[in-house]
């Protein structure tokens, strides 16, 4: 087991936003997390990364429990993020934006950017170019390229398809299912579960920080009540 | 028109522009990444400044210094950098960074706290008295001429160079390396950093070292100008870099340098050419700031604030 979250609850001040929450994500595996707007799919990212930190419950990463423990430190083991929204560094270079992603590991060897450039061309082209000047589809890229600078075991992916045109989405995860196969395992939280279940081993459905529905992608995408509430018929 | 005039205050706005630029570098850098208006930090240019003083005397005293006279200048300037920079470090770790997530009031207030608290820690340390620096004892001080008008002495010829060479190196620092793109991407998107593994606190700390580290230069430099310091020497200072930061643009590193010439050059042709202009050349640099509020409020080299949505 790569990822293991139990029973974990996670507050925001007074408010409580993930009630125990379990899910895991093995070695190699794509697991998807659906749910609605506010119901709690990034926190569950941020309490996976360290960001927040869950007042009960344990997170644990490659056998070890990483509750305490600082992003840097998660990182640092295996775990990279695409965050929402990308969150490139804007008046930084494509470059150097890739080189943050491999901060840890001193900014990045040269096999490191040839495989995020050979997986992304058009990041190459773009290297010297001002990451706030990129179009959409092209940030995606480059925040894609950043968190796999680190070469993760796990990668983390928050609504990677927010904001894309249609065809970008089809063609952003036909790149996370690229990634997948090249042996990371990824989790990626979506609204959008009817491409999401496509590619995935396995989901989880987040309603109002609670997991009501989980199981093998192929099940999931008969589910009646999943149908209903996501994909509108 | 009298050249000899015009070169001298040309000369000498260089030589303040020097100082000022190198309190505003701390300024607009702790600005950019907490979004804190440091005001200790003319507190922490006056200790630096007494550090030099401190070091000078252990070296024997400008009249005979138990090392060459450039020699014992390079030892003030290296320990005094030091010292303030493990100072700047302890003040963020003590009196900001308990209030990282407060509303950001209360670090502006706490600064103000560690501003008195050093003002009044030196006042009862060192006295209110003026300390004399004796450069001239020291290092001797020489005038060079270029033709009739333009005289430079060596002193100032160090204060300009040392000024404009340490900003290059912060330059090429926060320009090239690994942790000067770190302080970058902490100063765009804090969460953002810290979700690539980068160690904010890390950066943070380190942001408060080079800051008040220059401080400290500019406080020798000071010194070495001026022939004196006083304890209360880093409040004028301090709100002139702050207003040098603010003019350049907060925020921007080039722009504090440019505000901090700016600011210097003002500060000397006013006293050399507008009326009561020695006496109340502040009234002139403090009237740039409101000037520059009104016509571009982000200073010159700023950029506008984008609300995000």
């Amino acid at each position: 087991m790569l990822l293991r979250l139990e029973n974990v609850d996670t507050y925001y001040g007074q408010i409580h936003i993930l009630q125990d929450v379990s899910l895991e994500v093995n070695d190699g595996e794509l697991v998807c997390l659906l749910g609605g707007n506010a119901s709690g799919k990034s926190t569950t990212l941020k309490t996976i990364i360290g960001i927040v930190r869950p007042r009960r419950g344990a997170v644990r990463f490659d056998g070890e429990e990483v509750n305490d423990r600082p992003p840097s430190y998660r990182i640092g083991r295996g775990m990279a993020i695409v965050p929402e929204n990308r969150r490139l560094f804007a008046p930084m270079t494509v470059k150097e934006n890739l080189e943050m992603g491999a901060y840890l590991h001193g900014g990045g060897a040269q096999e490191d950017f040839e495989r995020v450039y050979s997986l992304f061309p058009l990041l190459y082209e773009r290297r010297k170019q001002l990451a706030g000047t990129l179009s959409g589809g092209e940030q995606q890229m480059a925040a894609m390229g950043r968190a796999l600078m680190s070469r993760p075991k796990l990668l983390l992916m928050d609504e990677p398809s927010m904001g894309l045109a249609p065809i970008l989405v089809e063609r952003n995860f036909e790149i996370i299912k690229e990634v997948h196969e090249s042996g990371v395992a990824i989790l990626v939280v979506e609204q959008n579960a009817n491409v999401s279940l496509s590619i995935a081993d396995r989901g989880y459905v987040l309603q109002t920080g609670r997991i009501v529905l989980s199981g093998a992608a192929s099940s999931l995408i008969k589910d009646e009540d999943l149908r209903k509430a996501y994909l509108g018929r | 028109m009298n050249w000899s005039l015009f070169f001298g205050e040309l000369v000498s706005g260089l030589t303040l522009g020097s100082i000022y630029a190198l309190i505003a570098l701390g300024y607009t850098m702790v600005y950019g990444i907490l979004k804190l208006l440091n005001f200790a930090h003319g507190d922490v240019y006056m200790v630096g400044a007494f550090i030099g003083f401190f070091i000078l005397q252990w070296l024997g005293g400008p009249l005979t210094p138990s090392v060459t006279p450039w020699l014992a200048v390079a030892i003030m300037f290296a320990v005094a950098m030091l010292g303030c920079g493990a100072l700047g470090v302890g003040i963020e770790r003590f009196a900001y960074r308990p209030l990282r997530d407060a509303p950001r009031i209360a670090p502006l207030i706490s600064a103000l706290g560690v501003s008195i608290f050093l003002q009044n820690s030196a006042l009862l340390l060192w006295g209110p008295q003026f300390r004399d620096y004796d450069t001239f004892d020291l290092v001797g001080v020489k005038s060079y001429h270029i033709g009739q008008n333009f005289f430079i002495s060596n002193i100032q010829i160090l204060t300009i160079s040392v000024s404009v060479g340490l900003t290059i190196v912060l330059a090429l620092l926060v320009s090239r390396t690994r942790t000067g793109k770190a302080m970058r991407a902490t100063s765009f998107d804090r969460d953002a950093a810290e979700m690539m593994g980068i160690s904010i606190d890390r950066v943070i700390s380190f942001t408060f070292f080079l800051g008040s580290a220059l401080a400290a230069a500019g406080g020798i430099m000071f010194g070495l100008v001026f022939g004196q310091i006083f304890s209360l020497m880093g409040f004028t200072a301090g709100l002139k870099g702050f207003t040098a930061a603010v003019v350049g643009g907060i925020g921007s590193i080039p722009g504090a340098v440019l505000g901090g010439f700016l600011i210097g050059l003002t500060e000397a042709f006013a006293t050399g050419y507008l009326p009561g202009g020695s006496v109340y050349a502040n009234l002139y640099v403090f009237a740039l700031l409101i000037v520059m509020f009104l016509i571009r409020p982000t200073g010159l080299l700023g950029s506008p604030v984008i609300q995000k949505v």
